[in-house]
């Protein structure tokens, strides 16, 4: 036998009852191994990013400055992306704000609303539910119909303000190859940390335009495509990066993060940047 | 040759529970097959619905080692020579008899769907759609009905209490299949939104990964129904344009 028999789920015999089989799930294999590497691998980025946002130092070493915190906007960052800075942000025990958090809230906020990765945290924080054919840990359920969660609807909103970070990161590797030259001025060169900008900043632009919210804007929404050529080019376009969506997801959130490191390993000394040219 | 335990269950409303068969298997049979076998050699009373046996008839849906699927499209060469295999119907129907469920919930939730209403013709008096225009519509016509989506919906599975509010996986591709036709000229986001409920979607695309004809129910048929719906609903700056240029909502299902 595999489970404990009953009468029916709610324990009483029923003309339109369901099959009498009380066990949660009869799965044989190993469904929780995917949930418990998405609790592992999101909550390290969430750790790390954490303590990387908290540092408030060690973001930027000409001319390579960190993806946590471009745009570097407030007036104590090393390096102004805007040629300006607004005033610091003083927060009591915590005194001046990490620059990192004024600007971090909007790729929080399109990973966090992300239908891929709404996937993923259901699944292995909600248990909402862990796994295919495996009961809710929990009874109550009202998906995303009510608040909170009924904001994840305005995703369209947070995929706006990725496109704008995605132009900021394009700047940044673009001055990656602007390095200090000895005398004073600047000079053309090439780095690894250049490379690693750059493919950070792919990776964040294929994850960020394949978004379902891209998708739709583009063109899903159009019901006739014969009479709308272009979005439907786009929207062709859309749906082939889209099928990798949760591909460049997940390779995005490690190359943000490896990124910051390789910045942060350089500015303290800890690595030598290898130069091309 | 291999030898297999199936645990099949057998029973009713009223009770049951899993009961043991030693089934031999040859090379390219599948689970229906050895479901077949204990028919034909030790339960002839065992209940099973089946029909073409290639996959595309949908009759055949249960849940084997505890995953939805059709057994005809279940090879035995999956498994372990040797092992155990449950063999169960499908959990979130009500049940009639051993592995067979009353799948009419599904029939009666597809009644509510608003058909489809042609726009007006051309000029000439003819209607003319080209095949970008149904490309998008015509994966979500491969569905055979097997309900695997639905059963696997843990909206459905694992609350009763939404059944009524909620449509589930196979009638969003028949209405995103219908909302997107460009013939069609009815708008279905009100419906989509407060009758088949689909904001109890939690997107975890379990009726994705169970779909034996590989539709992309979430990608392509519920994520843009939802973004169809946020349009109509939750999106403040089409709300604004619309204010702004006198437009009312198309709130009509």
């Amino acid at each position: 036998m595999i489970g404990r028999v009953l009468k029916d789920q709610s324990g009483r015999v029923g003309v339109a009852a369901r099959p009498p089989i009380a066990a949660a799930h009869l799965r044989q294999d190993t469904w929780w191994a995917l949930p418990v590497t998405v609790v592992v691998m999101l909550g390290a980025f969430i750790v790390y990013s954490t303590w990387a946002a908290l540092q408030n130092a060690h973001y930027f070493v000409p001319p390579y400055l960190s993806p946590f915190y471009s745009p570097c906007i407030s007036a104590t960052c090393l390096h102004l992306t805007l040629g300006w800075g607004l005033p610091d942000v003083r927060l009591p025990i915590i005194g001046i704000l990490s620059p990192a958090f004024l600007i971090l809230w909007g790729p929080g906020l399109f990973r966090l609303t992300c239908y891929y990765y709404r996937k993923a945290y259901y699944r292995s924080f909600w248990l909402a539910p862990a796994a295919c054919a495996v009961r809710d840990a929990k009874a109550g359920y009202t998906g995303e119909t009510r608040s909170p969660l009924i904001v994840q609807n305005l995703h369209r909103y947070a995929w706006y303000v990725a496109v704008i970070f995605i132009v900021f990161l394009t700047w940044d590797a673009l001055l990656a190859f602007r390095f200090p030259a000895p005398g004073g001025g600047h000079r053309f060169g090439l780095g690894i940390g250049t490379l690693v900008m750059w493919i950070n900043v792919v990776l964040l632009a294929a994850y960020t335009f394949s978004c379902h919210s891209c998708r739709h804007v583009c063109g899903g929404h159009v019901d006739s495509f014969s009479r709308a050529p272009v979005r439907y080019k786009l929207w062709r376009l859309v749906s082939r990066l889209n099928e990798h969506h949760p591909l460049f997801a997940w390779l995005s959130l490690f190359a943000v993060g490896l990124t910051d490191l390789y910045i942060r390993l350089v500015s303290m000394g800890l690595i030598r940047d290898l130069r091309m040219f | 040759m291999a030898t297999f335990t199936l645990q099949v269950f057998r029973g009713d409303a009223t009770g049951g529970g899993f009961k043991d068969y030693r089934v031999d298997a040859e090379d390219g049979m599948v689970v229906l097959d050895l479901v077949h076998r204990i028919q034909a050699t030790q339960a002839p009373d065992l209940a099973c619905r089946w029909n073409c046996k290639a996959g595309k008839c949908g009759s055949c849906s249960a849940e084997v080692n505890g995953k939805p699927q059709l057994m005809c499209m279940t090879r035995m060469n999956l498994f372990e020579p040797g092992s155990t295999i449950s063999i169960a119907p499908l959990r979130t129907f009500p049940i009639i008899r051993d592995l067979v469920t009353d799948v009419s919930y599904n029939y009666e939730k597809a009644k509510s769907v608003p058909p489809l209403r042609l726009r007006p013709p051309d000029a000439d008096g003819k209607y003319r759609m080209w095949q970008e225009d149904i490309d998008r519509i015509q994966e979500f016509h491969n569905c055979i009905e097997c309900f695997l989506c639905q059963d696997v919906c843990h909206v459905i599975r694992d609350h009763d209490e939404k059944k009524k509010a909620f449509a589930g996986p196979r009638l969003f591709i028949k209405i995103a299949g219908l909302d997107m036709h460009p013939l069609d000229n009815r708008d279905r986001r009100a419906f989509v939104k407060d009758s088949a409920g689909i904001g109890l979607c939690n997107i975890t695309k379990c009726c994705t990964e169970v779909c034996p004809e590989h539709i992309h129910i979430t990608d392509n048929g519920i994520i843009p129904m939802k973004e169809r719906m946020a349009d109509e609903f939750f999106d403040p700056v089409v709300w604004l344009l619309r204010k702004f240029r006198g437009q009312k909502a198309t709130r009509t299902a």
